[in-house]
């Protein structure tokens, strides 16, 4: 019943044998043991699992591990580089957008990808990009805020951190 | 939540998925997007022996203008229908649907094809697709049929595709000079289904009297429905407030929602007499060359 795949994870090639019906979260963190990335709903409601996926934000609660086959994945461990932290999380830590942290490695992969596509996005842009994750905690001020905070960051110091990694 | 167990094959080609519903018929679903099968199945609520990845053919997604109509290809996803040019540039209706499907993470996964083949009448692309008059193309072992989107949806999650029969294109007739398109949706929150939602489509002559219109309404219904008598009373009339008026009770009289969580029938017939005056003044407004 198994099937071979082979998945790049933060720049990592993986290779398993993995039943079809593990979903990539499973995946991601009990075959690879990256348990930045959470399991929340479980229904494709909280965005708390956003990985992105061939350059797309999308919920590994509702992706099959096989499908990742031959694809590059990258989680909320690929954001840091050389122990430097992503402007993203430095705008997490700067401008308190976190307050149980469990919503944030999926906020900071929509960010992620909200920033790729949109490096100097509005104040509605960025709530529109992160409207797939939900934070029971902070009604979201604080997340904008971290946000724009990384928006800046990275448009005054383009070669800080990992942002420049493809994924 | 784990779904059941199952065998997974990737297509490669469309006749090579074909040929695995010909093997395995009823007992196989296709996976798009899978963000409606695989919640399903997670719940277990779906349990196909064996899901065929539709994911892997490359010609699938497409958006195009030939030969008067807008082709767009099964596997096109919500998010690039939402950012493509040419859907913002001259398809306002289906511009304005793909931005208010599900949430952004959502949308970068599911597919158009996938949505309308799943026939739930709370999906968005049903009720915009009978507001266009678009058609689909299906694609079977003996080839391929073109149908009408009036004659594609039967049931509640039940279409006239035959279990060897995989929904490839998606035809919309390219707009006449004095067209314009709008597509509004009431709902709780970022990702949920609509509690209604109202698309049209529709067409002016030279005096500004409107010459042709579509009007789909979004889960009020058992499927994706058309507000016939609605269209019926606006072709040929004056496009103003009064005629928007009449038709939108006539929508809101047709249409036959069932009380739930989103609110009682009477508050949703409301809403979609409220969404369909709005869809068509922003409609014209659009036709005009306005907004």
């Amino acid at each position: 019943m198994g099937n071979r795949i082979k998945v790049t994870v933060n720049g990592s090639v993986h290779e398993a044998e993995v039943e079809p019906r593990l979903l990539l979260v499973h995946f991601i963190r009990e075959v690879l043991g990256l348990t930045g990335t959470h399991v929340g709903c479980d229904t494709t409601n909280c965005g708390a699992c956003t990985v992105i996926m061939g350059g797309r934000a999308v919920k590994s609660c509702t992706v099959f591990a096989v499908q990742a086959d031959g694809r590059e994945v990258m989680t909320v461990e690929g954001l840091a580089r050389d122990g430097q932290l992503h402007p993203i999380q430095e705008g997490f830590y700067e401008k308190h957008g976190l307050q149980c942290g469990f919503c944030t490695p999926g906020m900071m992969m929509s960010a992620y990808a909200l920033l790729q596509r949109t490096p100097h996005p509005s104040e509605g842009e960025i709530r529109w990009g992160i409207s797939g994750n939900l934070c029971r905690c902070t009604g979201y001020v604080n997340i904008v805020e971290a946000v724009k905070y990384a928006a800046e960051k990275l448009g005054s110091a383009p070669a800080v951190g990992g942002e420049r990694r493809s994924s | 939540m784990i779904p059941d167990k199952f065998e997974y094959v990737a297509a490669k080609t469309v006749p090579e998925a074909i040929g695995f519903l010909q093997r395995y018929r009823s007992d196989a679903k296709l996976l798009a997007g899978g963000h409606s099968l695989i919640p399903l199945m997670k719940l277990r609520l779906a349990a196909p022996r064996y899901l065929v990845d539709l994911n892997r053919i490359s010609d699938l997604a497409y958006i195009k203008e030939t030969d008067g109509s807008l082709r767009v290809g099964a596997l096109t996803r919500h998010a690039d229908l939402e950012t493509s040019d040419l859907i913002r540039a001259r398809y306002p209706l289906m511009a304005d649907t793909a931005k208010v499907i599900a949430d952004p993470l959502v949308r970068n996964m599911g597919t158009i094809g996938g949505s309308l083949a799943h026939a739930d009448p709370a999906g968005d692309w049903g009720a915009a697709m009978l507001a266009a008059k678009s058609q689909v193309i299906v694609t079977g072992p003996r080839g391929k049929r073109t149908v009408p989107i009036d004659e594609f949806f039967v049931d509640t999650f039940t279409t006239v595709l035959q279990p060897d029969e995989i929904l490839t294109e998606i035809l919309v007739p390219q707009p006449r000079p004095g067209s314009g398109g709008a597509y509004l949706k009431l709902e709780r929150k970022v990702g949920d289904f609509a509690i209604a939602a109202v698309g049209t489509q529709l067409v002016l002559d030279r005096k500004g009297a409107i010459e042709d219109v579509g009007i789909g309404l979004c889960n009020v219904g058992p499927s994706s429905l058309r507000a016939r008598r609605a269209e019926a009373a606006l072709r040929g009339t004056k496009a103003d407030d009064a005629a928007f008026a009449k038709a939108a009770q006539l929508a809101a009289e047709e249409c036959n929602p069932a009380g739930d969580l989103r609110g009682p029938a009477d508050y949703k017939r409301d809403v979609v007499r409220v969404l369909t005056v709005r869809a068509l003044r922003l409609a014209v407004q659009r036709a005009k060359g306005g907004a």
